[in-house]
């Protein structure tokens, strides 16, 4: 006979909240803990203990094999602030950002149109989704091709006459930031599709019908029905649109390695920690990103509210 | 294939890394304890060659083949000996990552990120530079530290260019050219003759684009030119190797006889392009001919020709070692490991096979240098740096950004010659030089 048999027969007849033997408590209570305990480790190890390894070096110089480590203090942080170019990076970061604007309002609109009743939409679902499972490096070197001189693109342009409009995407600085950002469209676009699909689901089918007979257009259902219920999820595909571009690496630096004007604040950063010797001063900027990020969404939470509006 | 070579190619750049000048290890480094050169190998030889040991290697496509015909042969000379290997993809990372731990087997390949003052916390001492200079070559610059010696190199690499013989002969080419203006016109000769690219920089990969540092020393023929690099405060001043050097890509770019569109280089396809006729030139280290035969339809094409200087009539090429072996201070087999060092740089015949220098002096030299032997070049070795200065120059460039080592500088470069950026050479240079100088004093003062 077991303590937990126990335990639930003597909660059988009285009421959830009631007292049991504390050790019986203690194993319910535990549960969950006992659950979420090998989660919480990897969590730890993986996560929480390298990130505080690296504000300790933030602190530190140390060329990253060196059994010394000499303390700086914020001597790293100052040096990041007294040096312009190493913030001039986040204007390619504004590329990305207003990028991602473009791809949650195509995600937008196609989850709209699929969620009501089209031909093939699981088939269009699938083809857009289907970007996002691919690994980022082999994404970018399929659009290194794509993208060079006589490649797909180029070749695509000459076959619907459009032959003046053919360029470097990559080799012209003013535009490679908006190829690579634009790959990097192509390649998130899947995710908030995907996320905005199941919100735009989750609305009360009714209502479309009593709007249409009170004589609303398909504009004005999307304005006034679909758009308030879906607002937690547009707020979250805002964040991360932000902290994503702020962050953004892998497009870039497979493609160009941050060559020709398209360097990151992140390829920066691995810049100076493996080929400058510099791990206490990348490190440091790794933690000002992440402190950025957090500004950022305390922010945008404070100015837009993530409450969820009520339709019924 | 790519991290083989890239691994090469890092290897036979980490010479310059190697040598420095002071270094500004006066924060504690004086406590760390490095045992007597003569007690280290007193111990390990007292030891009986015999154990388990675990060879790192960075080479993937040969461990299953040609190192294991090495084994055979290793523990046929010692039976007591068992030897594994693991073969890294990624060594660099791996193995940098590895080394802040015990475990980073007995036997390893010293990665290039280390420098000189921090050898004697990682690895074993294997003899004082004064011995094994006179049986090896490259000990006395690379990998030492305080007169001892860390690594023996596993084959060396002259430095120049690999070029497609028929293509500057139809273009009517002659003589390999002897200066800069020269080779221009060469380039100009075959862009006019030919559709092939004259000069292929392979920037997007961008670790071809650091193979021309390793000619500093050999265009104006001064042995000591890395060290003294330490000792200026403009390495891009007329008449300088870094000013030569620098000066040739971005005239090249700037004539339009390269690539293109750089970014969209690929280092795969352009070792088949250059056998097959659509690149004529490309600036890469010995290591390479080997590589570029092999794609080629036809390996004879493939031609090697020094930079094009010459000091008193002469051409001059640098040769440096690749990686180089070395014995984990941590290992529990010393005296096996080390005699596998030695064993693999006197009688493995790996350098010859391929197609480099062998790290004896008395070894044989590669027929892949066939052409620098008709054309007399002389090979000149880095002269190490004064004690206690040996990682004073990597130090200053680290502490610039300007990593000579990695190729963001040349990619500006390439990207200022054919206009997407605004600087003009002389402006580039000048700019090189104000932060090699804050650095300098940075480092020193």
């Amino acid at each position: 006979m077991s303590l937990f048999s126990t335990s639930v027969r003597a909660n059988a007849v009285r009421p959830s909240s009631a007292k049991g033997p504390l050790r019986d408590r203690f194993f319910k209570g535990s549960t969950p803990w006992l659950f979420l305990a090998v989660p919480l480790l990897l969590l730890a190890t993986f996560t929480l203990l390298p990130v505080i390894n690296m504000m300790w070096y933030s602190f530190t110089e140390w060329n990253g094999i060196s059994k010394d480590k000499e303390w700086l203090g914020l001597g790293n942080y100052l040096e990041f602030f007294t040096r312009p170019e190493l913030f001039r990076v986040f204007l390619v970061s504004l590329y990305y950002f207003f990028a991602s604007f473009i791809q949650m309002g195509l995600a937008l609109y196609f989850a709209t149109i699929l969620s009501f009743n089209t031909r093939f939409k699981n088939l269009f679902k699938g083809i857009i989704f289907f970007p996002y499972l691919i690994n980022g490096v082999a994404i970018g070197f399929t659009f290194l091709y794509f993208f060079r001189p006589g490649g797909t693109l180029d070749a695509s342009l000459a076959a619907l006459g459009l032959e003046q409009f053919q360029q470097q995407w990559l080799g012209n600085p003013d535009i490679i930031n908006v190829s690579l950002a634009g790959t990097s469209v192509w390649r998130y676009m899947g995710l908030n599709f995907v996320l905005f699909l199941g919100a735009i689901q989750s609305v009360n089918p009714s209502l479309y019908e009593a709007s249409s007979l009170d004589g609303a257009g398909k504009w004005q259902q999307f304005r006034y029905i679909i758009l308030p219920s879906i607002r937690p999820i547009v707020g979250l595909s805002v964040i991360l649109a932000i902290s994503g571009s702020l962050a953004v690496f892998e497009i870039p630096y497979v493609m160009t390695g941050g060559a020709n004007g398209s360097m990151t604040f992140v390829i920066q950063t691995i810049n100076m920690a493996f080929k400058s010797h510099k791990f206490g001063l990348a490190s440091a900027m790794a933690v000002i990103l992440l402190l950025i990020v957090i500004v950022v969404t305390a922010l945008q939470r404070k100015l837009v509210p993530d409450e969820k509006v009520d339709l019924t | 294939m790519r991290m083989r070579t890239a691994a090469m190619v890092a290897a036979t750049t980490s010479l310059a890394l190697a040598l420095g000048a002071c270094s500004s290890s006066d924060n504690g480094d004086g406590g760390t304890s490095t045992e007597p050169t003569s007690g280290a190998t007193a111990g390990a030889s007292e030891q009986a060659v015999a154990g388990d040991i675990t060879v790192l290697t960075n080479r993937t496509d040969l461990v299953d083949t040609v190192f294991a015909d090495y084994k055979t042969q290793f523990e046929t000379m010692y039976p007591d000996v068992n030897v594994t290997f693991e073969a890294i993809t990624d060594y660099e990372g791996e193995v940098a990552t590895r080394m802040s731990t015990d475990d980073y087997g007995d036997v390893l390949l010293i990665p290039n990120s280390i420098s000189p003052n921090d050898l004697p916390d990682f690895f074993e001492p294997l003899g004082s530079v004064e011995d094994l200079s006179k049986t090896y070559r490259f000990v006395g610059s690379e990998m030492t530290f305080d007169g001892t010696s860390y690594g023996i190199a596993i084959t060396g690499n002259a430095n120049g260019l690999v070029y497609n013989k028929k293509l500057w002969a139809d273009a009517g080419v002659t003589d390999m050219p002897t200066t800069s203006e020269e080779f221009q016109t060469d380039l100009q000769m075959i862009a006019d003759n030919s559709d092939a690219i004259p000069l292929y920089t392979n920037y997007a990969d961008g670790w071809p684009l650091t193979q021309w540092e390793t000619n500093r020393g050999g265009v104006t023929a001064n042995a000591n030119a890395v060290n003294e690099l330490a000792d200026t405060d403009t390495p891009w001043v007329e008449g300088s190797d870094h000013y030569v050097i620098d000066s040739l890509i971005f005239d090249a770019v700037a004539a339009g006889n390269t690539e293109p569109d750089p970014t969209t280089t690929n280092w795969e396809q352009s070792k088949a392009d250059l056998g097959s006729g659509k690149i004529a030139t490309m600036a890469l280290g010995s290591w390479a001919i080997v590589q570029m035969q092999e794609a080629a339809d036809d390996a004879a094409n493939i031609g090697y020709m020094p930079f094009p200087a010459q000091v008193d009539g002469k051409f001059h090429s640098v040769i440096s070692g690749d990686y180089k072996n070395a014995v984990n201070i941590h290992s529990k087999n010393k005296a096996a490991a080390k005699a596998w060092v030695m064993w693999f740089a006197d009688e493995s015949g790996y350098a010859a096979d391929q197609g480099g220098i062998s790290p004896r002096i008395d070894g044989p030299t590669p027929a892949t240098l066939a052409d620098f032997d008709t054309a007399g070049v002389e090979y000149i070795e880095l002269t190490p740096a004064p004690a206690g200065k040996e990682s004073l120059v990597s130090d200053i460039d680290s502490e610039s950004e300007i990593g000579l080592l990695n190729p963001e500088y040349r990619q500006k470069l390439v990207d200022a010659a054919r206009g997407a950026r605004d600087e003009s050479k002389q402006q580039l240079f000048d700019d090189l030089n104000s932060r090699w100088a804050a650095a300098r004093a940075s480092v020193e003062g």
